[in-house]
Order: C-alpha cells, then structure tokens, then sequence
C-alpha cells in the first residue's frame, strides 16, 4: 500500500512540533528551550500549509519566527543568563507528568468516541478571509488593534524606569 | 490522508506538553512558553475545524479568523509578561516562581 505524501509530510511536521515542544519542557539550558519553541512554532506552520492554511502558516512563521523568539531572547539578555542555568524544576514535577498524561489520555478518549461529520480539506482564499476579517468582524478587529495598543503603552509603562530615582 | 483526528491527537499532544511546562518549570520566561505552546494548540484545533467540517461557505473562514485574533491577544499578552518579568526581576532579583510569594495566601 502507497503512503500519501501529505501524510508523510504530516507526520514529519508533528515530529518537529512535539519535539520541539518537548525540547521547549524538558532542557536545561533557557536559550536551547527558546530555540526549540522556535523550531515547534515552524512544525505548527507546517501543519497549518498542509490543511491549506496558507495565509496563518505565515502569520505564523512571522509572529513567532520574528517576534516572540526575539521578545523571549531580549527577555532572557535584559535578565541575567547566569541565573537561568541551574534552575531546576519544581520538585513536583511527577505530579504534573501524571496531570499532563492523564490530561492527554482523556482528550484523546473524547476525540476517539465524538464522531465529527468531515469533508476533504478545503482551502480558504485569501480574498474570502480578508472580507470576512473585515466585513463580518470588523468591529473585534479594531477592538484588537486597541488591545495590542494598549499592551504596546502599558509594556512602556512597566519597564521604565524613572529617571530620579535611579 | 490527513484526517482530522490527526490534527486533534497533536493538537492533545502539544497542550499535554505545555500543561506539563507549566506546573514542572519554575522559570517565569519558561512557564510564559509553555504558554505559548498550549494557545498553539488551540489554533492547530480550530484550524482542523475550520478545513475539516462540513461547514457552508459564508462560515468556513470563522475558524481561520478566530486564530488572527488568538494570535494577536497571544502577542499582547507575551509583551506584557515580559514587561511585568523584566520588572519583577529589577525589583526582586529573581525570575523563580516559587520566590514571588508576596501575595501568596
């Protein structure tokens, strides 16, 4: 029997992603966890271009290729490196296996036992996304505009330090 | 075929991972990506959703549009938390969880 090669693809995309995942939970070392989220947020990117979701594969790889790994080595550079590398974890981290396997275990049972009605992948063009976007939920995109507005000023806010005192 | 209980079981398996990140990790920066990892999860989710079922066509982009916006709140909040960290760890000199108990009942 022939294997598809999107499903090869598939499952390559999921190795990169649940192994970037486990590097990102597992490693010693802060900036190697870093990277691993990196290479976890490209398997997602992945995953998205092979349901045909080819504009969020690259929102994706944009945003967290170019900003959030960035933001999170800024954060790791601001604080001190040294600090990070032997910090262990928390010493009840057989619990929170249990919790996560058993966490796993279920949802894999309710998705198993729900019968979903399903059709072949279809593709969204761009051109229906974006007068979607803009149409139908226009209004909750302004509404997040504002947020990230407010992020951007309230993050200034927070890390800056006042120029009397210190 | 790429079926839609493929994109569930990984989507189950990425969200187990960050659950585990977040109770077992004690650095802030680490807890905030295992928190990236589960909202990743979600959009896979909804993503299968929105490819896989049988929706008409004036609804099948919702779930496409819905990850836009998990997106974006995702990338406000990491820029907040990064802001609150690097304060905290001007005021505090620390970055462990276990240490910021100030609040702690």
């Amino acid at each position: 029997m022939m294997v598809e090669p999107s499903l090869v693809l598939f499952y390559v995309a999921s190795a990169i992603t649940l192994g970037g995942a486990l590097g990102v939970v597992l490693t010693r070392n802060i900036v190697y966890a870093s990277f691993a989220l990196l290479a976890a947020m490209m398997g997602v990117a992945g995953v998205f271009l092979l349901v045909f979701a080819e504009f969020l594969a690259l929102v994706q790889i944009l945003i967290y290729g170019g900003a959030v790994v960035i933001v999170l080595l800024f954060a790791l550079m601001l604080t001190r490196l040294e600090d990070f590398q032997n910090l262990t974890d928390h010493r009840q981290w057989p619990i929170a296996a249990v919790i996560s396997i058993g966490l796993f275990a279920l949802l894999v049972t309710a998705i198993v036992t729900t019968s979903v009605r399903t059709t072949e992948p279809q593709s969204i063009d761009f051109e229906t996304l974006g007068e979607t976007l803009f149409t139908q939920w226009a209004i909750p995109f302004e509404v997040a505009s504002l947020v990230l507005l407010v992020a951007l000023i309230g993050s200034i806010v927070l890390v800056r330090t006042d120029g009397n005192r210190d | 075929m790429i079926e839609l209980a493929h994109l569930q079981i990984l989507s189950a398996g990425l969200f187990a991972i960050g659950t585990y990140g977040v109770l077992a990790r004690r650095s802030a920066v680490l807890i905030l990506m295992s928190i990236e990892l589960m909202l990743n999860a979600v959009n896979i989710n909804l993503i299968g959703y929105a490819a896989f079922v049988d929706f008409d066509e004036a609804t099948r982009s919702f779930g496409q549009v819905l990850v836009i916006f998990v997106i974006t709140i995702a990338a406000a909040e990491l820029a907040l938390a990064i802001a609150i960290i690097l304060r905290l760890y001007r005021n505090r000199s620390t970055v462990n969880v276990d240490e910021i108990d100030l609040m702690k009942w």
